[in-house]
């Protein structure tokens, strides 16, 4: 740094700041704060870590879809999770990252996604409950980020959300499906599996307020619009109709209506849990890893074959624009 | 709205495929509008992932995809001296002439 750009940042900070206030969008080559840049990226390629993870707990049941219908929209939903994960490396891209170090950085275990991915998928109904919970908290997660002060990101989730929707509603529709046509059988397998992630699905919105100490300075730049304990809440007050209208019991014996709050209590999260499955302890958390290593590994040779095709090509077509120009 | 990256080049030489950007046409009538990026070894490449990217639910008719690297960009800041032509000619707009209200078709 200069001690011209140094002597300026007071002003450039102040400018940033005013256009954040104004509820303007911060793009891609204006100047920002260093921490507001690394704050982002770290966001951001979380999120599109989580998004490529997140193909595998669902990818697992493709080829044991129960019906054509079944593995066509699962088909469909597994490539929106990979479009996702693209629009979103392109925007910490805006941001100076370098995608191959992102993916090298993820395959390394060197960055995070979300901890919800390290849980297993044991039965078809966890497809139909991933789509309903999990997605529906990630919803909830990100219709707020559609207002992210960060342009390239809030644009991104603009696409996002309106893909999500249709995630949340196969899910539901799956399992609404298997509760009031099923047989016992497979009502018992959505109980089992609403009972398996309703705890984790409660946990991706993040520690709680007290224990997250950098939301005051994300909420300040508008990366963040919401605390996680709001967006939890408004996940529980919106998902225990959803339950009941399904015929299925969320675990926890604390859920009640609150008249004085207006909203839903619920149970204490179970947060050494949390920490412990963050931190690389869950129960999938290495073969989630080793498996995005693995397809990284085995598409080399694709990537080295386009290349070449690629290098090729452009020499032939330069001779050939070379030979017109005569 | 396009970060013009230093070492495009020798990330290129490393066999990383290079950046594009992508524009797409909604519907007949309307502009190409940016969409957002993507990498791919050529422009044919850039097309056909454009297509899956970006096109899934019927989104556009017709797609551009252009290197990033070939984008010259003005700087985004508004303070910018760079549009202070535009600022200071208020003659430019219908508003700065004042017509009695009755003349009709104004």
């Amino acid at each position: 740094m200069t001690a011209d750009t140094e002597a300026a940042t007071p002003e450039l900070e102040e400018h940033f700041q005013r256009t954040i206030d104004r509820d303007q969008r911060i793009e891609p080559r204006d100047w920002m704060p260093e921490g507001y840049r690394k704050t982002l990226i770290r966001q951001v390629a979380q999120h599109a870590h989580s998004e490529i993870i997140g193909m595998q707990p669902e990818g697992n049941w493709i080829t044991r879809a129960p019906s054509l219908r079944r593995k066509a929209i699962l088909l469909a939903k597994v490539q929106d999770e990979a479009g996702h994960g693209l629009y979103l490396y392109s925007a910490a891209e805006t941001l100076g990252a370098d995608r191959a170090d992102l993916t090298r950085k993820l395959i390394e275990g060197r960055q995070k996604y979300s901890s919800i991915f390290n849980y297993p998928t044991l039965s078809f109904a966890d497809v139909g409950v991933i789509g309903w919970l999990v997605d529906g908290a990630a919803i909830c997660n990100q219709v707020p980020l559609c207002r992210s002060s960060y342009g390239p990101y809030a644009r991104g989730m603009v696409r996002i959300c309106k893909e999500e929707s249709f995630h949340q509603r196969q899910g539901y529709e799956l399992l609404m499906t298997m509760m009031r046509r099923g047989t016992e059988a497979q009502r018992r397998m959505v109980q089992d599996a609403t009972d398996r992630w309703w705890w984790p699905s409660l946990m991706m919105f993040g520690p709680p307020d007290h224990d997250s100490p950098n939301t005051a300075q994300s909420m300040a730049w508008k990366v963040k619009r919401h605390t996680n304990d709001e967006l939890r809440q408004r996940f529980v007050d919106m998902t225990v109709p959803q339950a009941e209208a399904l015929g299925v019991t969320l675990p926890d014996p604390e859920l009640a209506w609150n008249p004085e709050r207006g909203h839903y209590d619920f149970g204490e999260i179970d947060w050494d849990e949390f920490k412990r499955v963050v931190s690389g302890d869950g129960p999938c958390n290495a073969q989630r890893v080793a498996q995005r290593r693995r397809a990284h590994d085995d598409g080399a040779w694709v990537r080295g074959a386009a290349t070449a095709y690629a290098a090729k090509h452009s020499d032939t077509s330069h001779d050939h624009r070379g030979s017109q120009g005569l | 709205m396009i970060m013009l990256r230093e070492g495009m080049d020798e990330m290129c030489a490393q066999g990383e495929w290079p950046l594009y950007e992508v524009f797409v046409r909604s519907k007949r009538g309307l502009n190409h509008v940016h969409v957002g990026s993507l990498h791919a070894a050529d422009g044919e490449m850039a097309l056909r992932r454009a297509r899956d990217l970006f096109t899934r639910r019927n989104e556009g008719v017709s797609i551009w995809v252009v290197k990033s690297a070939d984008i010259t960009a003005s700087s985004p800041d508004e303070k910018d001296p760079f549009f202070a032509p535009s600022a200071d000619k208020v003659y430019r707009h219908p508003t700065f002439y004042d017509i009695p209200d009755n003349v009709p078709h104004m």
